[in-house]
């Protein structure tokens, strides 16, 4: 990630001279720029922090390991994620706070289909690839349940998936009867973790997947008009023909895809699901991502490639935080400090401010940047 | 579809108001129990502590039980008042915390209500209740730490795993471990962080201490899912652990699986965290019937550690969580 991100940067920092770039380009700066810094930090402080080892791993294959691995690893669900949390930011100007429980849902009943009614098989009793159909209709039939009562009921986003928010754990646990469901055979966790033969960590591949489908269906489709309209004007949308209900209970079923696959990777990660903390708190890093993109939490706008980098900015923070050994109980203060760092400089009144001082010194407006970070 | 779904939910929650609605009965011989408890869902061990007292608070043994879940103090609170009102024999609380009890348990102790604690301690005069039965996780964390003292290393270089800070478990494993890597020289901590009960975090956290090339044997991880995530990163980098391993794994709660980790040799330790109670309980209210006091006020449980060198298969069938 880091190499682009830096040719971006440079071709970024060429081009100001002519600081009227496109609002795209502005927007995607926030997340850029957050990188880069903590790769600047990182270097500076142990460049080995960039090294990638291939290496055996227990069952024999040649995997790459490092931090970057990790990093980009790790990060794959919460990209998955911000993919779907920014369209319901845009149509409904709100946040789905239930993504967590809902991977909880989405896991279990992948556990459960592959399970059957014994919760530790020595075969599966499913094919994977039904059990992760079942898995996308269950957690889309969620999504359609939050996109329901926002779309038609005219709920609150944030009211209105605090029930599934509340009850979804709950929910999960009872599909598999309250059991610890444990796959045994190893191609499950191909899924969460390698293939054999193939060094680089398979939710790498999901997630790139994932973000090439949404930029095919941004680019061949017209979700990304109607959503946006939808964010900024329903009533207008409306009067030029759109139903505007109709978009937002959409990307809430869209939103239960991401958390799906998501899902699916958690669970093939250790073959076996914790009800109460997979994917804890996973709904405040999603959202997070889309607020580091530079995207309106009110809705409208929205910049897909922004949410997407800045949910890996969240993890390689994360990353670089175990890394530096912080004291467990400052954890969270660190990660406060940074994140209310990155969304000051994100807030709409400070970019106000540096799209003035880049009009008047546009030379100078990097070094203010870097001070400013 | 969505009808189903919306039924699905309507149905959960009527089972969760079944289980606060009705009344108990006096009945000639059989005594009438309250129970308040956490969520069953929140994690295996109090599954487990959730099954062991439904097993023995039953018709058969002379009880009529009643159970109320919550993992929120003040729907406790609010649950044992009506279960004042109910006039219950016997009122067992697990509280989610320690503060607000005194009003109740007074009015409690005003009709002649027993209380007993399981579980958790609350912040209250020990007159208001008969006993209570508790983990003593200071000496889970002692046990350990003894148990790995023990292996006879020539130095301990070990990658702490801490649970949710501020929990009464967290504190009591992290704290004797604390104290020997303080108190002797060849005891390290290449990191101490919390993964709070999370496997994948401890994943993520052993994973850059490998990345970061550091050197370790141990893995100290407070809970079984988190000793889980350390494997598998340990697994990703082929490092041997276990018997006979190059890193000693440690866990704790005796999750079924993670004792058949250990007799497989995969882990070297597990301690127990101690959910049945009802025994105890059951003794205790005997004794009271029988017009006895309890000897202690805390009854503190027998919680054992296991060794992969020594457990058996019984041993995980009957402490396996």
């Amino acid at each position: 990630m880091s190499a682009p991100t830096i040719t971006n940067q440079k071709s970024f920092l060429s081009r100001i001279g002519a600081a009227l770039m496109s609002l795209v380009r502005r927007q995607i700066f926030i997340p850029i720029a957050a990188l880069v810094v903590l790769i600047v930090f990182n270097l500076i402080a142990d460049p080995s922090f960039f090294a990638i080892k291939i290496g055996p791993n227990s069952a024999g294959d040649m995997v790459l390991s490092g931090y970057l691995i990790t990093i980009l690893d790790n990060a794959s669900e919460l990209v998955i994620l911000a993919i779907g949390m920014t369209l319901v930011t845009a149509a409904s100007g709100g946040q789905d706070i239930s993504v967590g429980s809902a991977i909880a849902i989405a896991g279990s009943v992948t556990l459960r289909i592959l399970c059957g009614t014994n919760s530790r098989p020595e075969v599966l009793q499913a094919p994977i690839i039904v059990a992760f159909l079942v898995c996308c209709v269950v957690a889309m039939l969620f999504g359609a349940f939050n996109g329901a009562l926002v779309a038609y009921l005219k709920i609150q986003p944030m009211v209105a998936t605090l029930i599934l928010f509340t009850a979804g754990r709950s929910i999960a646990a009872w599909i598999n009867n309250n059991e610890l469901p444990i796959i045994s055979d190893a191609a499950f966790g191909y899924y969460g973790n390698f293939i054999p033969g193939i060094p680089v960590p398979t939710p790498i591949f999901i997630a790139i997947a994932c973000m090439i489908a949404i930029f095919l269906v941004l680019k061949f489709t017209n979700l990304g008009l109607y959503t946006q309209s939808v964010g900024i004007n329903a009533a207008s949308s409306r009067l030029n023909g759109l139903n505007p209900e109709q978009v937002k209970f959409m990307t809430y079923v869209i939103l239960g895809l991401c958390v799906a696959v998501a899902g699916f990777i958690k669970v093939s990660r250790f073959s076996t699901i914790n009800y109460s903390v997979v994917a804890k708190d996973i709904e405040m890093d999603a959202i997070l991502a889309v607020a580091l993109g530079g995207n309106a939490l009110s809705g409208g706008k929205f910049n897909m490639g922004a949410s997407i980098l800045g949910a890996y900015v969240i993890q390689f923070l994360t990353t670089t935080l175990f890394k530096f050994n912080v004291v467990s109980t400052a954890l969270p203060a660190y990660k406060a400090v940074v994140v209310i760092i990155l969304v000051v400089l994100s807030a709409p009144a400070v970019k106000e401010k540096f799209g003035e001082l880049r009009k008047r010194m546009a030379s100078r407006k990097t070094a203010k940047e870097a001070e400013a970070v | 579809m969505k009808k189903i779904i919306a039924l699905l939910l309507a149905v959960v929650m009527v089972f969760a108001l079944c289980a606060c609605a009705g009344g108990a009965k006096k009945d000639d011989g059989v005594i009438s129990v309250g129970i308040i408890n956490n969520d069953p869902n929140e994690s295996g061990y109090r599954t487990a502590n959730d099954k062991d007292m439904k097993e023995t608070f039953t018709a058969e043994n002379g009880y009529a039980a009643e159970f109320f879940y919550s993992l929120k103090n003040e729907e406790q609170i609010a649950a044992a008042q009506k279960f004042v009102q109910d006039e219950v024999d016997y009122l067992l609380i697990s509280a989610a915390g320690t503060a607000g009890w005194d009003t109740v348990l007074k009015d409690a102790q005003d009709a002649g209500i027993k209380v007993i604690l399981f579980d958790r301690t609350i912040d209250a005069d020990p007159s208001l209740y008969e006993a209570s039965i508790v983990s003593d996780m200071a000496k889970e964390g002692q046990t350990a730490v003894d148990w790995l003292a023990g292996q006879g290393l020539d130095a301990y270089n070990v990658i702490h795993i801490q649970g949710v800070m501020g929990s009464a478990a967290q504190i009591g494993r992290t704290g004797a471990l604390d104290t020997m890597v303080a108190e002797n020289d060849n005891w390290n901590l290449v990191t101490q962080q919390t993964a709070e009960w999370n496997a994948e975090t401890a994943q993520q956290i052993v994973q850059g201490v490998i990345d970061s090339g550091a050197e370790f044997n141990v893995i100290y991880a407070e809970n079984d899912d988190m000793a889980k995530g350390a494997v598998a990163a340990l697994d990703k980098a082929n490092i041997s652990h276990g018997v006979d391993g190059d890193v000693i794994i440690m866990g704790f709660d005796c999750n079924k699986w993670a004792l058949e980790e250990l007799l497989a040799g995969n882990w070297n330790y597990d301690g127990q965290c101690n959910p049945f109670q009802a025994d105890y309980i059951d003794t205790i209210i005997k004794d009271l019937e029988a017009g006895k006091a309890p000897a202690e006020k805390v009854v503190i449980m027998d919680e054992k550690g296991f060794d992969a060198a020594t457990i058996t298969q019984e041993d995980v069938d009957q402490y396996g969580i």
